[in-house]
């Protein structure tokens, strides 16, 4: 099973990255979207899978017993989704709010502060 | 030592200051520093030429082996008193030559921080503070060059010098640090002694390549010779000073210095002898085409250097000997015919030998002095400088292999310097003209003084050298070929083939005086060479370099994210593949296939449904199916989280999606419709790139899981969460106990974002910024 979530964690990562590289702004939205739930389960697969087996500790006892899921990835997971939220959130509104004031949709619009304005050539 | 050059970096700060309380006396209290360290300097001559080497520590950076040591030899001396004696002239001359100039004292500032630089130079024992002194004469050379800052000529001119010498002095530093690391050791006693180790060292090409690059920018060798002329631009006190006398012999030195190093091997001798000896022939070239006085000292200048440089090359007890003989003699005539040039033009406001006629009458003194170095620099007798032509000429002729083509070096920049000597010395002061260019200023007693004493002193060393020089010049020649030296430098050799030899240059040197009018009506001619020379070169680099610059850029920053994007991404997966593939650890799927078919049931749809969602959200047209769409991947996930024991991600993967959707709902009317905006061309390009990008974190992945994870980590939580934190719920202890800290950041960045949110709906814009 791990094996084949490895796959597809990897398509999950290219369809994120594919969309990112759009020019269209909602295009990128997904893109951030998807790219991390991508970036999500990698760090749960790499702390290995454990079918069943919440880190809970049982009413009866006073130490987990084994198997149970490694809770160190799931205590990062948790945080990472939150401000993964907290991205996407403030993400989807500035996005809303360049296309209020600067009535694009296009990225490639977007290029103001890159745009080199060829400076004249100092006299000798 | 240390003390005077602290000393001295103290005084050229205070000089604008002491130039104001003093007003024009002022040169007489700042002299008073280059004359005690001159007094400090002969009171060290009697250890010094008892064969003794003064040397202090003190240090800077112990720990990376830097000090400001001090070392001082024969050689080092020779130069420091040269530097110190001479700056002292020149502080006067300065005052005498731009008296009443605003800038004066700043001028004096920038001479003393200079003359400091340089008698750090000559005088470091560790490689590291040599290489700083040597940029701090760059530094102040571009100064003084750049001085009249109010002519676009002298601001290209300092720059060029400093590009010049700086790029040289990258190389510089480039060859210590690895000489120090072929020798081990950044201070240059220790160096000294290693000469053997260092000379079969891997390192000792390259080393010696950036060291020679280092020193021929600096002492103006071809094809770095074209800013000494453009420096010119300075005023006269400069010229004399930095120009002729002091650091373009700087390169010389350092050259002189590691000559126990790095010389005496094939590529130091023919790569000093092939620079030295093109660099005496153009200069001398060059010299005798000019009409404007500096430009044809300078010239000379460069000429003398590439002999001072060949011979260096050459390496033999006679060749040094004549090197370091031949250095103080030009410097003695050089930087006098330089103040006379400069007194030339400070009375006439002309440089132009066609323009000068007749002015011995008027400006006594200065003919003399003039008269005088020319003597010593046609190598006439009884002149320092004649001592110097004729150890030259024995040096060259000793030498089998290279005996004539060296000879002829030397031989012939003797002509040219003998034609010089006479345009210098006599055309413009005694020539018999009916017209005599009129004085504009007389010269006063600070203007022709210095040059007279500098004259006179090549005339009294050349009556006297046994007396006066010898001693030190044999422990300066000593500290290059580092055995004792027995030299004894006379005048009067008897006849033979060198005396035939200088009567010779001399009646050449007439015939091409002679012509010089014929030859300057010649010169336009070689004009478009010029074209192709060096210097123009450099200055259409230098322009060109803003263009290239912003096509550069323009290129590379094209203002779209996709590119950065892509660039990053392919840049990730590059530094991956190039760490992972050959040095890492081999990728085996081979016996762990059976786990690709323990799979259940319901797995399998859950990935099958990610998949189709996925496509389905690529064919979307529609925003809201689009949130739809990966709502339905970020449930599936969840799931996910839900089968392999997560409950708690799950839940807030739950929540989470939920959120996003409900948040999208609400801003989706006020965002933009889709439509397709990239080329279709475009899109196998960008494809490429998240392919690659996928697979290298598929590849990273199950890299990692080849290895067992041996988390020490989950045993202690699992023993301690509900022991020590009273909580059976192991990731929630994890989250609000042991990493409560880390969740507090977490809530901060949530209240950020939310705080920018807010911002960014309150913000309103005015009509023009709305754009």
């Amino acid at each position: 099973m791990e094996i084949v979530l490895c796959f597809v964690i990897g398509i999950l990562f290219s369809v994120g990255l594919y969309f990112i590289l759009h020019r269209h702004f909602f295009k990128l939205i997904l893109g951030l979207m998807i790219l991390g739930l991508a970036t999500n389960l990698f760090i749960f697969v790499i702390g290995r899978l454990t079918r069943g087996g919440s880190p809970i500790i049982g009413e009866e006892q006073e130490v987990a017993l084994e198997p149970f899921a490694d809770p160190v990835p799931q205590a990062l997971l948790l945080t990472a989704i939150v401000i993964g939220f907290g991205i996407q959130a403030f993400a989807i509104v500035l996005i809303k709010r360049v296309y209020q004031t600067f009535g694009t949709t296009d990225l490639d619009d977007l290029d103001s502060t890159d745009q080199i304005h060829s400076p004249k050539p100092p006299a000798p | 030592m240390v003390l005077a050059l602290v000393a001295g970096l103290a005084v050229a700060c205070a000089a604008p200051l002491i130039h104001r309380l003093a007003g024009s006396r002022a040169y007489l209290l700042l002299m008073l520093l280059p004359l005690s360290i001159f007094g400090y300097l002969l009171s060290l001559l009697p250890t010094i030429l008892a064969g003794q080497v003064l040397s202090s520590y003190y240090p800077w950076v112990p720990s990376l082996g830097i000090h400001l040591d001090i070392y001082l030899d024969g050689l080092s001396l020779l130069f420091a008193l040269l530097i110190s004696g001479f700056g002292a002239l020149i502080i006067a001359y300065a005052a005498g030559y731009l008296k009443g100039h605003p800038l004066l004292g700043r001028f004096y500032g920038y001479l003393i921080m200079f003359m400091v630089a340089m008698l750090g130079v000559v005088t470091a024992g560790n490689l590291f503070s040599l290489f700083v002194f040597w940029e701090l004469t760059s530094l102040s050379s571009y100064l003084l060059i750049g001085f009249k800052h109010d002519t676009e000529d002298s601001r290209n001119s300092a720059l060029q010098a400093l590009l010049v010498t700086g790029g040289g002095g990258l190389a510089l530093m480039g060859g210590f640090l690895l000489l120090s690391t072929a020798g081990g050791s950044l201070s240059l006693p220790e160096l000294l002694e290693q000469g053997d180790l260092i000379r079969t060292h891997a390192l000792y090409l390259p080393a010696l390549a950036l060291i020679c690059l280092g020193a021929f920018t600096k002492s103006a060798q071809f094809p770095f010779h074209f800013w000494l002329p453009n420096a010119m631009a300075a005023p006269t006190p400069v010229s004399a000073y930095l120009h002729s006398a002091t650091m373009v012999k700087a390169g010389v030195y350092l050259l002189a210095r590691l000559t126990p190093v790095l010389g005496g091997t094939d590529p130091w001798a023919y790569s000093l002898l092939i620079v030295g000896g093109t660099t005496t022939v153009l200069g001398a070239f060059l010299a005798i085409q000019q009409s404007d006085l500096k430009a044809i000292l300078a010239y000379t200048t460069i000429s003398a250097l590439g002999i001072l440089v060949s011979m260096i090359g050459l390496g033999t007890a006679p060749a040094l000997e004549a090197m370091v003989v031949f250095l103080l003699a030009h410097a003695l005539y050089k930087g006098t015919l330089f103040m006379v040039a400069g007194n030339v033009d400070h009375a006439t406001g002309s440089r132009q030998i066609k323009q000068l006629r007749g002015l011995g009458r008027h400006m006594r003194p200065t003919a003399l002095a003039a008269a005088l170095a020319a003597l010593s620099m046609a190598g006439m007798l009884p002149f320092f400088g004649f001592i110097g032509k004729e150890l030259l000429y024995e040096a060259a002729l000793e030498e089998s292999t290279t005996r004539w083509a060296l000879f002829g070096l030397t031989f012939f920049s003797g002509i040219i310097f003998v034609a010089v000597a006479l345009v210098l010395g006599y055309r413009i002061f005694w020539r018999k003209t009916p017209t005599p260019t009129p004085l504009l200023h007389a010269d006063g007693p600070l203007l022709y003084l210095p040059p007279l004493l500098l004259a006179g002193l090549g005339l009294l060393l050349g009556v006297l050298p046994a007396l006066l020089v010898t001693p030190m010049l044999r422990r300066a020649a000593e500290a290059m070929l580092g055995e004792a030296q027995t030299f004894e430098l006379t005048l009067w050799h008897g006849v033979n083939l060198v005396l035939l030899l200088s009567g010779l240059t001399m009646l050449l040197g007439w015939v091409l005086y002679r012509a010089t009018d014929r030859l300057h009506a010649l010169a336009p001619r070689l004009a478009p060479l010029y074209h192709y020379g060096p210097n123009n070169l450099f200055f259409k680099g230098v322009k060109a370099l803003p263009g290239a610059a912003a096509a550069l850029t323009g290129a590379i920053q094209t203002g779209k994210l996709r590119n950065y994007i892509a660039v990053i991404s392919l840049t990730l997966v590059g530094f991956v593949a190039y760490t992972l593939i050959p040095n890492g650890p081999p990728l085996v799927l081979a016996d762990r296939w059976h786990l690709v078919t323990n799979v259940r049931l319901y797995e399998v749809v859950l990935i099958l449904l990610i998949l189709a969602a996925l496509y389905m959200l690529h064919r979307s047209k529609s925003r809201l199916t689009s949130i739809a769409i990966l709502g339905i991947i970020g449930y599936s996930i969840a799931v996910f989280f839900i089968l392999f024991g997560a409950p708690d991600i799950a839940a807030t993967q739950l929540l989470i999606e939920t959120l996003t959707v409900v948040l999208f709902v609400l801003v989706l009317h006020k965002l933009p419709a889709f439509h397709t905006l990239s080329a279709i061309q475009q899109k196998p390009k960008y494809i490429a790139v998240s392919v690659l990008f996928g697979a290298a974190m598929t590849y990273v992945l199950l890299l990692v899981k080849q290895f067992p994870l041996d988390s020490p980590l989950k045993e202690y939580f699992g023993q301690a969460s509900y022991l020590q934190g009273q909580g059976r719920n192991i990731v929630n202890v994890i989250l609000v106990d042991f990493r409560a800290l880390d969740t507090l950041g977490e809530t901060t960045v949530l209240a950020v974002a939310a705080k920018g949110i807010f911002a960014l709906f309150k913000l309103k814009l005015d009509q023009e910024e709305r754009l």
